[in-house]
């Protein structure tokens, strides 16, 4: 290519990508559908029209307007809700810290995270729109997490699920008690009260880190720049939640005493035997994240894992999310888990709220995401028929007003379902 | 019997015969279960209000409520539906335990590659709290033992999932031999260490084992006569093989020594659906939500309903989990088949019927007279998430009552 071709081409390029996708976009009108806005009853008969990357309007048919240039979409007989809100997923491959301590503040998913990888198709055939990726659980403090919003995208910065602050700053800190993060060896508590004296140990420096920042009136007085303490500031100023893996009910209880004498926020993650002590956490008003295994067991800290948690806490007063914990389950059975909660008492509003408002609202994303409002964004999926019958399928998942999956289309189809090397060339798949 | 010696005795018969004609026997107690939907899964389609009448431990009698008499003072259980007491064709519950410790999980011993011995019920728990819990799902059958991981693990056998002792549990005490193929039966033993290698080795072993037969008198080796039950055709051998390749080799020893064939897990069945029809063996599928990675990797939702429609016999199994959840729990796979396409019938018949059929396994996974009266009673489609499993029968018993 010559200099001044490739330059024009440049030049072409850089206004395709500069511009906002959504300022020319039609507006498009569902119409007919039985919508669930989450935030209000269910209407029956009701048209949303999406424009810009946001909602523009919700309400029963007829007494929507619709612009005479949207694109018509006849959901007749179809259900459209919020796009599905995961708190706690492993997509993208994400990894966090090493072996080479307990703690890791300063290590960050964002570093890690692969958004090509098909995992992340697997979570849009689920439905999910914004998720919650975080490292594992075998550390005290295993990183900082990343919030992501599932469009389109090459990096994980196009995925920044935050519109005020850089994918850096997009996420929380997560932290693990209980079985998982003792070790026999290395430089891992072994027992429960070693475990909480290291994380004590850890935010007292912090504050200390903060108090000589906090009076530095020159940057020679500055402490030296550390990772790890940065890390651990954002936590006690309230710029990072932190989002605690705790199965047993005193486990929970020392995520809770750990986050008083602290005072960091906090959002419970899998609470197993949450059931057991939901007055306390509904007292301490901390929300859960919760999880529904099929059976009990596979470490004895989860043997008392049972369907009702979701019922109790709820009714306890405790604000309660579902998560996939995707690969433990799977993206795209992410509704089974507000159903098997319905199955155990739970009330149908709870459970929707569970996979979307809920969520977004541990993810202090409430106000872009997670129900149908004039004004959010357009974040939704449109599904068969009832979202928490085994037979209804996700057929279309949005996000920002744009078409993430279609199950019409074969090769998005292949992800819901699986199939041979569906999931391995997906890592070159690339959304028209 | 010996004879009778005296008189007196015989007057003691003659007048305990007579009590017995009027006054209702303990272990004749008689109950019916009544469901709006009943599925006998004998080859004809539900029943609108159906009936099935219990005497004791056993089935008398199944038809609409319109021709089958339920004596009064019988004890009715009502259900939205019925269907047979649901059978899990192949997972590790009793033999691996919930608490995922080592002193509970003794499903795989790595000492050798080749282990026929091993038996499944010198290791079967049957107060193992999974057992309880799948129970109360309506599972009242689970075929159980060596799991998956070793060219040769071991034996498996079946239980009820009732009984406080093996010998109460116990239905059939060598259901199959498990086999495993390809790179699941390499990674804890220096030796297979590829697929050539591992089928060489299994080739030598029946061999050796076929030679030995034509000895004179039985093998001291417990192994090899165990083998030589696979060779003889009277125990299946259970080969778990996902990838297709790997399937292809099943079905070639299958072949070359004619033994009954079980292909378990069969993640790639769909590749050679034919093949398997043509060979006509039976699978027995790998959970339908297991995690597509490892040799699982291209597992599919829809792959039931395409070896369904290829003509071959299908039964879901609950599988080997490492992790959590500790079990899967049929009913819910069955479920996920059924929403990707394999029919109602076809699915219920996966956990109930097909498995009796392919395990050999008489008395159980129908509902007829003469069979044991092992029943799962719904509030609703057993497949839906939201519906619940409220009584289950065994052998007579009710051995839950709560909805779950």
């Amino acid at each position: 290519m010559r200099p001044r071709l490739c330059f024009a081409f440049a030049v072409a390029l850089c206004l395709c990508v500069a511009l906002p996708a959504q300022a020319q976009e039609q507006p498009h009108v569902f119409r007919n559908a039985t919508l669930y806005p989450i935030s209000a009853e269910p209407i029956e008969n009701g048209t949303m029209v999406v424009q810009g990357g946001t909602i523009q309007a919700v309400g029963p048919t007829g007494a929507v307007e619709v612009p005479d240039d949207a694109v018509e979409h006849n959901a007749a007989g179809k259900v459209i809700m919020p796009g599905l809100v995961d708190t706690h997923s492993h997509i993208g491959q994400v990894s966090g810290g090493d072996g080479s301590a307990a703690m890791h503040p300063d290590v960050r998913t964002i570093d890690a995270i692969n958004v090509r990888h098909p995992s992340i198709d697997r979570a849009r055939a689920g439905g999910i729109t914004t998720v919650q990726t975080l490292s594992g659980s075998g550390h005290l403090m295993s990183g900082q997490t990343t919030f992501l919003k599932l469009r389109d995208g090459n990096t994980v910065a196009d995925l920044n699920a935050c519109d005020d602050r850089p994918i850096e700053a997009c996420g929380g800190m997560k932290m693990a008690n209980g079985t998982n993060p003792q070790r026999e060896s290395g430089p891992f508590p072994q027992t429960r009260g070693h475990a909480a004296a290291m994380v004590r140990q850890q935010f007292v420096q912090a504050q200390e880190y903060q108090r000589k920042k906090q009076q530095a009136e020159s940057a020679a007085e500055m402490p030296d720049r550390d990772l790890r303490m940065e890390g651990l500031v954002d936590v006690l100023e309230g710029e990072r939640t932190v989002h605690f893996h705790t199965h047993r009910h005193d486990d929970v209880l020392t995520a809770i005493r750990l986050s008083e004498e602290f005072d960091f926020d906090l959002v419970l993650h899998h609470v197993s035997e949450g059931w057991k002590v939901a007055e306390e956490i509904a007292a301490a008003d901390v929300p859960a994240s919760i999880i529904v295994l099929d059976a009990p067991g596979g470490k004895p800290e989860a043997d008392e894992l049972i369907y009702r948690t979701g019922r109790v806490l709820n009714q306890a007063g405790v604000d309660v999310a579902y998560h996939t914990d995707d690969p433990i389950t799977d993206s795209r059975l992410f509704l089974r888990q507000p159903a098997i909660g319905v199955r155990a008492g739970m009330s149908r509003s709870a459970a929707l709220e569970s996979v979307t408002l809920a969520g977004a609202r541990m993810l202090g994303l409430a106000d872009d995401t997670g129900s149908l409002d004039e004004g959010k964004d357009a974040d939704f999926i449109v599904l068969s028929g009832d979202p928490l019958s085994v037979y209804t399928k996700i057929e279309e998942t949005w996000v920002e007003g744009q078409s993430v999956f279609d199950r019409s289309n074969p090769e998005d189809r292949d992800f819901a379902t699986g199939g041979y090397r569906v999931y391995d060339d997906a890592i070159q798949h690339v959304h028209e | 019997m010996r004879p009778l010696s005296s008189p007196l005795s015989r007057a003691t018969l003659l007048f305990a015969f007579l009590l017995g004609l009027l006054l209702p026997s303990p272990t004749q107690a008689q109950q019916a279960v009544r469901a709006d939907t009943l599925y006998p899964m004998t080859g004809d389609g539900p029943i609108v209000d159906g009936v099935v009448l219990i005497e004791g431990s056993t089935i008398a009698e199944v038809g609409p409520a319109s021709e089958v008499d339920v004596p009064s003072g019988a004890t009715v259980h009502e259900a939205t539906v019925a269907t047979p007491g649901l059978i899990d064709p192949r997972g590790t519950v009793g033999v691996s335990g919930l608490e995922n410790v080592p002193a509970d999980q003794d499903q795989l011993d790595t000492s050798a590659p080749i282990q026929p011995s091993l038996r499944a019920i010198d290791a079967y728990n049957p107060r193992e709290d999974l057992v309880r819990f799948v129970r109360q799902l309506g599972i009242t059958t689970v075929h159980t033992g060596h799991a998956p991981g070793a060219l040769v693990s071991g034996q498996t056998a079946t239980f009820s999932t009732t009984g406080g002792t093996v010998a109460q549990s116990l239905k059939d005490s060598l259901t199959t031999v498990a086999f495993t193929l390809g790179p699941d039966a390499q990674m804890r033993f220096e030796s297979p260490g590829t697929r050539s290698k591992g089928v060489a080795m299994l080739r030598q072993e029946l061999h050796d084992a076929q030679a030995a037969m034509d000895d004179e008198g039985p093998t001291t080796d417990l192994g090899q006569a165990t083998l030589q039950k696979v060779l003889r055709g009277d125990v299946p051998a259970l080969v778990t093989a996902h990838r297709a390749h790997d399937i292809q080799a099943a079905l070639r020893l299958q072949e070359e020594f004619g033994f009954d064939l079980i292909l378990d897990g069969a993640s790639e069945a769909y590749l050679v659906a034919e093949e398997i029809a043509a060979a006509d063996v039976p699978v027995i599928l790998h959970p339908t939500m297991t995690r597509p990675s490892g040799t699982n990797q291209n597992a599919a939702f829809t792959t039931a309903a395409t070896l369904h429609e290829a003509g071959v016999p299908v039964a879901i199994q609950s599988g080997w989990e490492p992790y959590v959840p500790k079990t899967r729990v049929v009913l819910y796979e069955a479920a996920i088949a059924v929403a990707n396409g394999l029919p109602r019938r076809a699915a219920l018949a996966s956990i109930t019927r097909v498995p009796a059929q392919v395990l050999g396994l008489e008395n159980i996974g129908t509902l007829a007279p003469g069979q044991t009266a092992d029943l799962a009673l719904f509030d609703g489609d057993p497949f839906e998430y939201t519906s619940h499993v409220c009584t289950v029968l065994s052998a007579g018993d009710v051995v839950s009552d709560e909805c779950k």
